[in-house]
């Protein structure tokens, strides 16, 4: 059943409309991501579902229920804010009680659900802190303890990992997904690190100027992204974007790379002679060994190791610029003349007009809901 | 920034000396004449050498003046109990409407919110003199001239907008999110207003009762035309000491003294208060 369901939400604020038409639902126990750039509209479409703020048209429903004029503490959603808001004349302890005390639960069911989210994130031995006493990193975890504590329907968090650092980042993304399966509440989060957003999304939804631009699995995002923004906001490096004009000959549709023929989807024929952009995963493109088929010639600029992997900017002929990506430690030229060859069944093909994808005929099935 | 000269040091210390002497003269040239005769007072060249005597304070205490024309009832006790009634409760009504009222304005910007809270404001802008005749009339009418009940609702005009403006910015400061958190987490938003924005603005309200407190004790014009001998406070019983047989500086000094001591002792107490925890730093990453 879904617990969330938002059906063309409309919000302005003055003059700019934030939110275009949003309808959105999230089934039971899932981890639905809200991802995009800053300005999108995901904070507000939390508060939104909170009930901090009304949608100017258009409905929520939690639930199954119709949370028209149904204020913020009696729509059973915990909420983390990215600034953590914590109750500053408050301990951590009260902070993460409150949800609790709202119920006028008695003191030791309080003491045992603090003690049991706190134990989980654990916090247990700061709760006595003031918020002024804690590092950012505890803050957020108390925040976060305070959200769950309640154990509401639906949990919002808000980029509850942008303010802390790096490590701790990297230390909540692997330990969050385990924390909201235990929990087995319904999760809107909001981020704008395309990893976060895969590492715990069930499914993403990309907003892009008050609108969900794509909704579906991490994996048909990064592999199917429905234009070419959604292509280059997933991806690090980002995706290698080249002009091209697919053309066609008696072995099927083609673009011109370096003035090499390379193979397109057959699928693709339908672009033939329109303007596009080739989208290239820099992992889709190695290097080879010159003659060898299809090798185009580079010069390489600058090679960056990224822990796990290496990334090489190299120039076409033509001066246009390309990222490989490689694993690390395995050998490939570090300078000078190189060739690479380009893997063309990753190749995404783009409309340079309006900037969406141009899908595979015959291929749809392979990215289901990548356009629901 | 500890590479300050000798001679640097030397001068800062001069001059905050000065500063402080500047200001804290005055008070200290009071309190010395408080312990003085009118006689030492006045004598010519000033010296700082007296007998110190109380007859001042025993004066002000018995209410009896013994002047050189005679003796003189005056009701300094009395006027000193009416100023801390008018004060304490034109402070409490102002806080207990205020209050609200900025958080109101501080939260909900609804149509003509602005205007009404800066006509609040603008009471403050009118010289009382041009209301206090009219209210005159008025209060004989509807009786309320001569009552505490009146003073009190005229002290509003000076308590009112200086504690909706000073509160409203405090509330203004916190950040909605923290409110917000509160209400999701269950509570009403009544619950949210006592728990949340009335105690994290507390440094403040504090700081705005303070200051309206001070208005409102230093008030001399609404009492002197609206309130008769047994309701005005100290500004204007300190008239009683223009004598016909001169100005009974002795007797002004102690009534000074016993004065700015109520404020004095709240200021000092509550500076704890304005400075604490201004801040709101935890709320931020």
């Amino acid at each position: 059943m879904a617990v969330i369901e938002l059906s063309d939400i409309v919000k302005r604020f003055k003059d700019a409309t934030v939110l275009d038409g949003i309808s959105l639902s999230a089934d039971e126990g899932e981890t639905l991501v809200l991802f995009g750039p800053s300005g999108a509209g995901k904070t507000v479409l939390l508060r939104l579902i909170a009930g901090v703020v009304e949608p100017d048209a258009g409905n929520v429903r939690l639930g199954g229920r119709d949370m028209r004029d149904v204020p913020p503490e009696a729509r059973n959603v915990g909420m983390a804010f990215q600034n953590f808001a914590l109750f500053p004349h408050m301990t951590a302890y009260d902070n993460i009680a409150s949800p609790l005390a709202a119920r006028r639960s008695a003191a030791e069911r309080v003491r045992e659900g603090v003690e049991r989210v706190a134990r989980l994130l654990k916090i247990d031995h700061v709760l006595h802190h003031s918020p002024r006493a804690l590092s950012n990193g505890q803050k957020q975890r108390t925040a976060l303890a305070r959200a769950l504590a309640g154990s509401p329907a639906v949990l919002l968090l808000d980029d509850p990992l942008r303010n802390v650092d790096a490590k701790l980042r990297f230390e909540m993304r692997l330990e969050l997904p385990r924390l909201l399966a235990a929990e087995r509440a319904t999760t809107l989060y909001v981020t704008q690190d395309y990893r976060e957003a895969m590492a715990l999304g069930d499914r993403i939804a990309v907003m892009l100027r008050g609108r969900i631009a794509q909704l579906g699995t991490p994996e048909e995002i990064y592999l199917a992204p429905a234009s070419l923004e959604i292509a280059r906001l997933f991806g690090d490096p980002t995706i290698n974007v080249l002009d091209v004009t697919p053309e066609r000959d008696a072995e099927g549709p083609f673009v011109r790379l370096s003035r090499l023929r390379a193979p397109i989807d057959p699928g693709l024929d339908r672009a033939v002679g329109r303007p596009c952009a080739l989208g290239l995963r820099p992992e889709a493109i190695r290097f080879v060994e010159a003659g060898q088929r299809g090798a185009i010639p580079v010069t390489i600029e600058a090679e960056t190791p990224l822990n796990e992997k290496t990334v090489t900017l190299a120039t076409t002929a033509r001066g246009r610029e390309i990222l490989v990506s490689r694993p690390s430690g395995t050998s490939a030229p570090t300078e000078g003349l190189a060739h690479i060859a380009v893997d063309s069944a990753h190749a995404l093909l783009f409309d340079r007009e309006t900037g969406l994808r141009i899908l595979p005929e015959g291929k749809r099935a392979d990215v289901r809901g990548a356009a629901a | 920034m500890d590479h300050a000269s000798r001679l640097e040091r030397i001068l800062r210390g001069i001059a905050i000396a000065a500063m402080v002497l500047f200001f804290m003269f005055p008070i200290f040239w009071i309190l010395l004449m408080s312990f003085q005769t009118n006689e030492t007072i006045l004598r010519n060249p000033p010296s700082m050498a007296f007998a110190p005597t109380l007859s001042n304070y025993a004066a002000l205490l018995t209410g009896r003046l013994d002047t050189a024309a005679g003796t003189l009832d005056i009701d300094f006790m009395q006027n000193l109990k009416n100023s801390v009634i008018l004060s304490v409760f034109s402070v409490a009504v102002a806080l207990l409407l205020g209050v609200p009222a900025a958080y109101a304005f501080a939260r909900h910007k609804f149509r003509g919110s602005e205007d009404i809270a800066f006509t609040l404001l603008s009471f403050r802008f009118a010289p009382p003199l041009l209301v206090v005749l009219p209210l005159a009339l008025y209060f004989q009418d509807i009786g309320l001239a001569d009552t505490y009940i009146g003073l009190i609702w005229v002290y509003q005009l000076i308590c009112l907008p200086l504690i909706l403006w000073i509160v409203r910015g405090y509330f203004e400061d916190i950040s909605p999110d923290v409110e917000y958190a509160y209400r999701i987490a269950g509570h009403s938003w009544f619950a949210t207003f006592r728990r949340i924005a009335l105690p994290l603005a507390g440094p403040g309200i504090a700081a705005a009762g303070l200051l309206a407190f001070i208005f409102a004790w230093n008030n001399f014009v609404f009492a002197l035309v609206l309130g008769s001998a047994d309701k005005q406070p100290v500004t204007v019983g300190a008239l009683a000491f223009v004598t016909a047989s001169g100005i009974q500086y002795g007797q002004i000094a102690a009534a000074v003294v016993l004065s700015i001591a109520p404020t004095l002792a709240l200021a000092i107490y509550a500076q704890r208060y304005l400075v604490e925890g201004l801040s709101l730093g935890a709320v931020k990453g």
